[in-house]
């Protein structure tokens, strides 16, 4: 009897702990933004957002974050299938590299497109020469914003390609379909599903994508300050009700994004 | 025949079009920016590297993220593991409110790193009453190592929780049944049935966790203040030498950065071939 009472009360104090783990340290903080930003009443919320800076900041984030997702769905499925269907050289070599972005210190990701791109470099000193400007533009941002995201749509493409049966595709040509026909009629389709779910992560990515940008943006408000930046510049110069107002904008544009990648998950498949 | 003939032949011109362009990709977004930083790293020679590392703020720098790094992955690893223990096999849980915990998991992966900082500062920071209440009792949360800690456990959160449930939930709840019904409850089950089948989730879950932990830079910079040598971290510091233009510098510590990083890749690839086998 002894026994299974400290069993229970064993169990009992793991499942507290764990959940007040999980309450204390994901719940309560995103409501305290939420709490924050409307407890210094609406008009002060609607004033800060009504900043052009701020809603500027936001609007720059999508516009860029959208931009660089339509990079990576297109260049990522285009590896996916390279990188499933192919035999070559290096190929394993290649699908390990895919997860650098991962792997890596975004910041130390900033600094090498930077590195590469910047004023004293090849690229960047020939760009400019051609009236191109990189680096502290929003060019470099959609690069940092690529480079960060890169792995989504492959990983998530991949699998679906892995899982498709050469003899649809087969059976598709010996009734004569072309090259294009196939790929449009049979392939693209069952790719689709990846290429949305991966896109819709690396586009939850892109928005709130911070230590990559920072380094290679300008952050000229307006032009080359995104929401991330201008949230940490209001945290430093103490301007915690600005930073709150712009987060919960931001944070609810992504849960949104969050919410529709469950939902397309869950098409057609139950928890 | 010709015609068929000049379809295998454009097919082949594809292949060698499609991987060229994989090649280069690779090349542009992945292989040069690395190349250019590792040797950006040696501007200066060995001697600058060395130098550069071995400076005080440096190695604190590097100390400060190794110990986040240890504390982080320990605690995320037996909380992950238990959460993703409770939300799949959790009968003391209705159905709906495991759906929702579930979906709230992956919120840590919407938040920006910097709200979550700020989310810390909000909470705990000095203005805070929890904060207020700490300090009285002089001990410190933000702009401080357990500021940083609880940053980084919120960034790594989803991590290991999605690597272990998907695992738990095709292995099914027989074994574990079995095993329970015979007698084995509790502890013995886990080690016994559930965690052989799992370790190697965990052991992927832990690689990713290291990885985000060690490279965490939003959240933690917005919860230290970035104090030079007090609470100051590799990725940090990168930061600020870049600031100061001290780019060799930067580079050199980003080599360690990346170095660490290449090792976590390989771990990953290793880890993923075991975890497909179980």
């Amino acid at each position: 009897m002894n026994i299974i009472l400290r069993h229970k009360g064993w169990t009992w104090g793991f499942r507290s702990t764990v959940m007040l783990y999980f309450v204390l340290l994901v719940i309560l903080p995103l409501l305290g933004v939420y709490y924050h930003s409307f407890s210094l009443g609406f008009h002060s919320l609607i004033e800060s957002l009504s900043d052009p800076i701020a809603w500027k900041s936001v609007l720059l984030t999508l516009e860029l974050a959208i931009f660089s997702t339509l990079i990576n769905v297109v260049v990522g499925t285009m590896i996916g299938w390279v990188l499933v269907r192919y035999q070559f050289p290096g190929k394993a070599f290649l699908n390990s590299l895919v997860d650098l972005p991962f792997a890596l210190p975004t910041a130390v990701g900033g600094l090498m497109i930077l590195l590469l791109l910047g004023p004293g470099s090849l690229i960047g000193s020939a760009a400019e020469s051609l009236g191109f400007e990189i680096v502290f533009h929003q060019p470099a941002i959609v690069i940092a914003m690529v480079f960060v995201t890169f792995p989504f749509v492959i990983r998530a493409v991949q699998p679906l390609l892995e899982e498709l049966e050469p003899s649809e595709e087969e059976a598709a040509r010996t009734l004569g379909a072309s090259g294009p026909r196939v790929f449009f009629k049979v392939i693209l389709p069952s790719m689709l599903p990846g290429m949305i779910s991966g896109g819709m992560l690396a586009f939850s990515r892109a928005m709130a994508e911070f230590g990559a940008v920072v380094l290679v943006a300008g952050n000229i408000p307006g032009r080359t300050l995104i929401a991330s930046v201008f949230i940490y510049g209001e945290v430093e110069s103490d301007n915690t009700a600005g930073a709150a107002a712009v987060s919960i904008l931001l944070l609810t544009l992504s849960f949104t994004v969050l919410w529709l990648i469950n939902w397309v998950q869950s098409k057609g498949k139950t928890i | 025949m010709a015609d068929q003939l000049g379809t295998v032949e454009g097919e082949d011109y594809m292949r060698k079009l499609w991987i060229g362009l994989t090649y280069l990709v690779f090349a542009l977004l992945l292989i040069a920016p690395l190349g250019k930083m590792v040797f950006g790293a040696f501007n200066e020679g060995i001697g600058g590297l060395t130098s550069a590392i071995l400076r005080p703020e440096a190695l604190h720098a590097l100390m400060m993220t190794g110990f986040i790094v240890l504390t982080v992955t320990l605690l995320n690893t037996l909380f992950g593991m238990m959460m993703a223990l409770y939300l799949v096999r959790g009968s003391w849980m209705s159905h709906s409110i495991k759906r929702f915990l579930n979906s709230i998991v992956d919120l840590p992966y919407a938040v920006s790193p910097v709200i979550g900082g700020l989310m810390i500062v909000l909470m705990l920071g000095p203005g805070s009453i929890v904060g207020a209440f700490f300090e009285k009792v002089g001990f410190q949360i933000v702009y401080a190592f357990p500021g940083m800690v609880i940053a980084t456990l919120f960034v790594t959160f989803p991590l290991m929780v999605r690597e272990v449930m998907p695992v738990l939930q095709e292995i099914g709840a027989q074994q574990e049944e079995a095993a329970s019904t015979l007698g084995a409850y509790g502890w013995t089950t886990f080690w016994r049935v559930t965690w052989p089948s799992i370790r190697w989730a965990v052991v992927y879950g832990v690689v990713l966790t290291v990885a985000r932990s060690l490279g965490e830079f939003g959240a933690v910079l917005v919860v230290s203040g970035n104090i030079m040598n007090k609470t100051q971290t590799a990725t940090t510091l990168v930061y600020q030498d870049v600031e100061n233009f001290n780019v060799t510098s930067a580079n050199s510590v980003s080599l360690v950065l990346a170095v660490f990083a290449v090792g976590l890749l390989l771990t990953m690839e290793w880890a993923k071939k075991r975890k497909g086998v179980h």
